[in-house]
């Protein structure tokens, strides 16, 4: 009785002394931080990605509480409803940006780009694209070994086995930018967002000249210029060969994409302008325009189509320009591969 | 036996073509000159479509001092100067001339006679061989005369022969011993002129007893020229190991330079270049080839102009063998892996290496058993496991510690590994990130 | 084209060694000393080595198949030589159950929780046969007498065990001991069986001589410096550092166990330092220690060492004074 009498004391007696020696340390070496720091970092999505340039989550709350001006800085993954948010709390200006998707620029699918040779090295993009040209003769094209796959915290972007090219799901897609550094052939790019995920843009990189891309890919810009002709908003140039649409000009009005000869320049989201007449199409331009709800009766269909099967959206969108040619089959394995 | 201090391997030397004398490869049709063919700015091209040129003519000028002069391998007309694919489908640009006769510049002395004698200074020997367009022809192609021409305040003491030609299979090197070893004796000799060394070493691996019996015979007549018989070990033609294995000399890691410790190296055929560019006046315009491999009828050490498409070399050694093969521009322990066999032969390119059936397909990597064999194989004493696995941790700063800078990037380790991992792919990979952020960090202190 | 172009980062050589083919040369190397234990224990040794190597083998099967889920490496033959090595640590008579629970214990608790080939911290054999050790102590120094053996007087304890309890060092004659002709667990009492062994894996470029090396030349300076220091004389200097690298498991710890690759360090010196600290610690078991014999226990410390000196002791790089 005794013996666990002694112990017991002896061991409340140890942790009595513990328990004060802590008290002082703690007291000693507290570390004074603002309180705000914690109440920002729980507002911010918490997903640690590196998106808006710091380490983790921790480092934008403790910039954002420290900063004066907080409109350089943006959390891609909140997005700019978190951004008013915290800007709101802390009594700052918030930055505005407006949604954004990664896009992957590259068409080359198995069929549209044929493999001339096998690569049996380090299955990883930086690697291959240091030593050689690819499995395919285009030396500016996706080389299909997912680097960009392995740098999403997201999980919204994957290699589709059939076309061996990488397809972003925008609905989990936040712009974080991981994909974009992680491709060493720069394809992907952070595009403007539209809604119900539509849009126009060209699914190319190579500066190649014309004959080059054509003997290497079916699917490439050859820089012919017929888009930039024909767009109204000034939204295409082509510079090296390549054209490019600026999402900040472009409207969606889908004119771009009749004209390509060869359906480099994807249209997600919406179905293409009938092909014949020129002279209605003209006038409906400017007025899509000012009033986006314009062609919106007229996409009613695709509009329909891609709520139907949200999660296929991402199998859709770079199948879409292959879609003119050969829409059934497409169509319709890419939402069983997603379900 | 001398050799280098650590590491290294000792793969199956497979020299099918070493008892081969050397052949000359009838004139190509036509011929795709790069302008790149060494290390440095490319070359400035100096002729245009439908120009006439004559063999040995300037096709381009060195851009800068770190670049090198291309010449015309063949007569004829130049039908395009343009991008074309190089033997890794990336796009160069190239001068691409039409073969009509073999006519020769003027000023280039083709005969065979002996030339001993060399009167030139320093300065114009340096200049002979910059106009020649020297590169290094182990597969280095650092140009001849930016080596030659010490950096002020740094003192050569020797110049080193690099006779070693360590990678399996190839032979370009052993045969140019062989045949041209008086003209190589005498290249050594100008090379130590140009440097201002009384001493030059001839580096041989002891599995060519017959170059080293050879040249041993010719330095007999020429003071202060030793040739050094190595033990046979991968990677000896490293020109920090070769330092090593001959003066027992390290060179510091980077940025420190061979002359660091005194030491001048020159590949063989680069030195018998040496002789030709300044005894004969005669450019970089031809060089051996050695075109081999278990699966050609006929390996063999070919004389090829530069430019020359790889495919004619393949036919003149009886064609691609049956089924999926590896292509390598150079030996299979550094040779590039090549998809477009219509590119040329350039300054670097010592042979073609055919590797078919199971030689060419890797084996599936397994996991690290930690047996330490990528450590022990390492020549520059480097943790190939450590580095390969946190270069796919993107642990930057560690691999920089770890010294990721010196890889020579032999594949001593990947080659050793008995889990078949891709070791130096990956550190390749670390290795250039890190050489970036040093770049990168040394730019932002400049500001 | 027919055939296509394989393309791929230098080098375009592999070695000719493969996992599997490293697990087989221990297994031959191996072989000679199961040979002599089986003439000196008899058939019973191949009832215990045949149990644990195919216990150690479907324990492997089973977790990677059905737990882990993992690509099986089963055939790279890693599980074989754990179940060799556990059984060289039993004594020929150990019951059939206890070679199970030991088996379980290398495979599933010191190999497949950390991963595997590769991972493991410990050597699973010694984690097997130390836990054993602690769990079964009489069934795990019950040692049998050699079948064809006259040494009535030993009666089944270990030569090592013999001298902690006053025995002379030349209890058994050397040549006894050389050839295994003693009580021990089945496989540790060769010395030329495993010296074969070792010769042929220093052939074979499976492992360097320098952990076996150092660790048997430690134990020896060791025994010498003891034998010195307590005013001995004569024959004793040279018989008790010989004693103690015969007797036991040192040459099979030393050469076998000491030399795993995962858990031995990456570097020649680090690999130095490792046996030196086995061989001290060994002796510091073997003199002054509970146990006769510290060669699991001095192996497995130092294995808790390796991250530290693979941490510490780098290779001597290229041109850095």
């Amino acid at each position: 009785m005794q013996v666990l009498l002694y112990t017991i004391l002896t061991l409340c007696v140890l942790g009595i002394l513990a328990a004060v020696v802590l008290y002082f340390v703690a007291q000693k070496f507290r570390v004074e931080e603002d309180p705000r720091i914690d109440e920002v970092e729980k507002m911010l999505p918490g997903a640690n990605c590196g998106g808006c340039g710091f380490a983790g989550c921790r480092g934008m709350a403790d910039a954002l509480v420290k900063r004066d001006d907080i409109s350089e800085l943006f959390c891609p993954v909140g997005g700019g409803d978190c951004m008013k948010a915290i800007a709101a709390y802390l009594g700052k200006a918030a930055a505005e940006k407006q949604p954004e998707v990664a896009t992957v620029r590259c068409g080359g699918t198995c069929e549209k780009r044929p493999r001339t040779n096998d690569y049996n090295g380090v299955r990883s993009c930086a690697v291959a694209s240091s030593l050689y040209v690819g499995e395919t003769a285009c030396a500016f094209g996706c080389l299909g070994f997912g680097d960009c796959v392995v740098a999403c915290a997201f999980d919204a972007i994957h290699i589709n086995p059939a076309t061996g090219l990488p397809e972003v799901d925008p609905e989990k897609c936040t712009a974080c930018g991981a994909c974009v550094k992680a491709c060493p052939r720069m394809i992907i790019e952070l595009r403007k967002k539209w809604p119900k995920n539509r849009a126009v843009y060209v699914s190319c990189v190579s500066k190649e000249k014309g004959a080059a891309v054509m003997k290497a890919c079916k699917a490439g810009c050859i820089g012919c210029g017929k888009c930039e002709k024909v767009c109204t908003f000034g939204a295409i140039t082509v510079e090296n060969n390549l054209a490019y649409i600026d999402p900040q000009k472009c409207k969606l009005c889908r004119k771009c994409v009749n004209e390509c000869p060869t359906g480099a320049i994807r249209l997600v989201g919406m179905d293409p302008l009938p092909k014949e007449p020129k002279t209605p199409a003209a006038p409906a331009a400017p007025k899509t325009a000012p009033a986006a709800e314009k062609p919106a009766p007229a996409a009613k269909e695709p509009v329909k189509e891609a709520p139907a099967a949200p999660k296929a959206a991402p199998a859709v969108k770079p199948e879409a320009p292959k879609a003119v040619e050969a829409a059934e089959p497409k169509q319709t394995v890419a939402p069983v591969e997603k379900s | 036996m001398k050799t280098f201090p650590m590491g290294g391997v000792h793969p199956s030397e497979n020299k099918l073509s070493g008892a081969k004398p050397i052949e000359v490869l009838p004139l190509p049709d036509v011929v795709t000159i790069p302008l790149a063919q060494h290390i440095g700015a490319p070359a400035v091209a100096k002729v245009a479509k439908g120009d006439k040129v004559l063999t040995g003519q300037l096709l381009a000028e060195a851009a800068s001092f770190m670049s090198a002069n291309i010449h015309a391998s063949v007569s004829g007309t130049v039908t395009a100067v343009d991008l074309q694919p190089n033997g890794q489908g990336l796009r160069q640009m190239m001068i691409t001339i039409k073969r009509e006769g073999d006519e020769w510049a003027e000023g280039i002395d083709r005969s065979e006679t002996l030339v001993r004698e060399c009167t030139l200074s320093a300065q114009e020997i340096i200049a002979r061989i910059k106009d020649a367009g020297i590169v290094g022809m182990g597969g280095a192609t650092f140009p001849t005369h930016v080596k030659l021409s010490i950096p002020p305040g740094k003192k050569a003491e020797c110049v080193i022969i690099n006779g070693v030609e360590c990678e399996p299979y190839l032979t370009s090197d052993h045969r140019t011993m062989l045949e041209h070893g008086e003209e190589l004796v005498v290249g050594v000799t100008i090379l130590m002129k140009a440097v201002g060394v009384s001493k030059a070493y001839i580096g041989i691996e002891n599995n060519k007893p017959d170059a080293i019996a050879h040249l041993r015979e010719i330095v007999r007549n020429y003071p202060g020229i030793e040739v050094v018989p190595l033990q046979v070990k991968y990677p000896q033609g490293g020109e920090k190991q070769l330092i090593a294995a001959v003066t027992g000399r390290q060179v510091p890691p980077p940025p420190a330079l061979p002359i660091d410790v005194g030491a001048v190296v020159c590949n063989a055929s680069t030195t018998y270049a040496v002789y030709r560019a300044v005894q004969k006046r005669m450019p970089l315009i031809e060089r051996v080839v050695t075109v081999t491999g278990k699966g050609l009828k006929n390996p063999r050490n070919l004389l090829t102009r530069m430019g020359t498409p790889i495919t004619t070399l393949l036919e003149a050694a009886g064609g691609l063998p049956e089924g999926d093969c590896k292509v390598l521009n150079g030996g299979p322990m550094m040779g590039r892996a090549m998809v477009q066999l219509a590119s040329p032969v350039t300054k670097g390119c010592s042979g073609i290496t055919v590797l078919s059936g199971r030689d060419a397909v890797r084996r599936t990597a397994q996991q690290c058993i930690k047996c330490a064999k990528c450590v022990s194989a390492c020549p520059m004493g480097l943790e190939p496991y450590f580095l390969s696995k946190m270069t796919q941790k993107k642990n930057w700063d560690e691999i920089e510690a770890r010294m990721i800078t010196s890889c020579i990037e032999c594949g001593s380790c990947q080659a050793t590994c008995p889990a078949y991992l891709p070791l130096l792919d990956w550190i390749r990979l670390g290795k250039q990130t890190v050489m970036g952020r040093i770049r990168a960090r040394a730019a932002a202190a400049k500001k | 084209m027919a055939n296509k172009l394989i393309v791929a980062p230098a080098p375009h050589v592999q070695t000719s060694q493969s996992t599997a083919s490293i697990m087989r040369d221990v297994v031959i190397a191996l072989m000679p000393a199961l040979v002599v234990s089986t003439v000196v224990f008899g058939a019973n040794v191949l009832r215990v080595v045949a149990l644990s190597v195919a216990a150690c083998v479907a324990f492997e099967y089973l977790i990677q198949r059905f737990l882990v889920r993992g690509p099986l490496t089963i055939n790279n033959g890693s599980a074989v030589v754990t179940g060799l090595l556990l059984a060289f640590n039993l004594p020929a008579t150990i019951p059939w159950w206890i070679v199970l629970i030991g088996a379980f214990v290398a495979i599933a608790v010191a190999k497949m929780t950390f991963g595997g080939l590769g991972k493991n911290p410990f050597n699973p054999a010694l984690v097997g046969r130390v836990f054993l050790l602690v769990a079964y102590p009489v069934q795990m120094t019950t040692w049998p007498l050699p079948v064809s053996g006259s040494f009535d007087a030993l009666s089944g304890a270990t030569p090592l065990a013999a001298v902690k309890h006053g025995a002379a060092a030349d209890v058994l004659g050397f040549q006894e001991m050389l050839l295994g002709n003693m009580p021990g667990s089945l496989g540790e009492v060769a010395a030329v069986a495993l010296l074969c062994g070792f010769v042929y894996l220093l052939w074979r470029r499976v492992i360097t001589w320098h952990i076996p090396v150092t660790v048997l030349a430690t134990m020896a300076l060791f025994a010498f410096v003891y034998a010195l220091s307590n005013g001995e004389g004569g024959a004793l200097l040279w018989q008790l550092p010989l004693f103690h690298v015969l007797a036991g498991g040192a040459i099979l710890g030393a050469v076998f166990m000491a030399t795993d690759y995962s858990t031995s360090p990456m570097t020649v010196r680090g690999g130095v330092i490792f046996a030196v600290g086995i061989g001290i610690i060994t002796m510091l078991i073997r003199l002054w220690g509970a146990y006769p014999e510290g060669m699991s226990f001095a192996i497995l410390i130092m294995n808790a060492c390796v991250p530290l000196i693979n941490k510490y002791v780098k290779p001597k790089r290229f041109g850095v004074k």
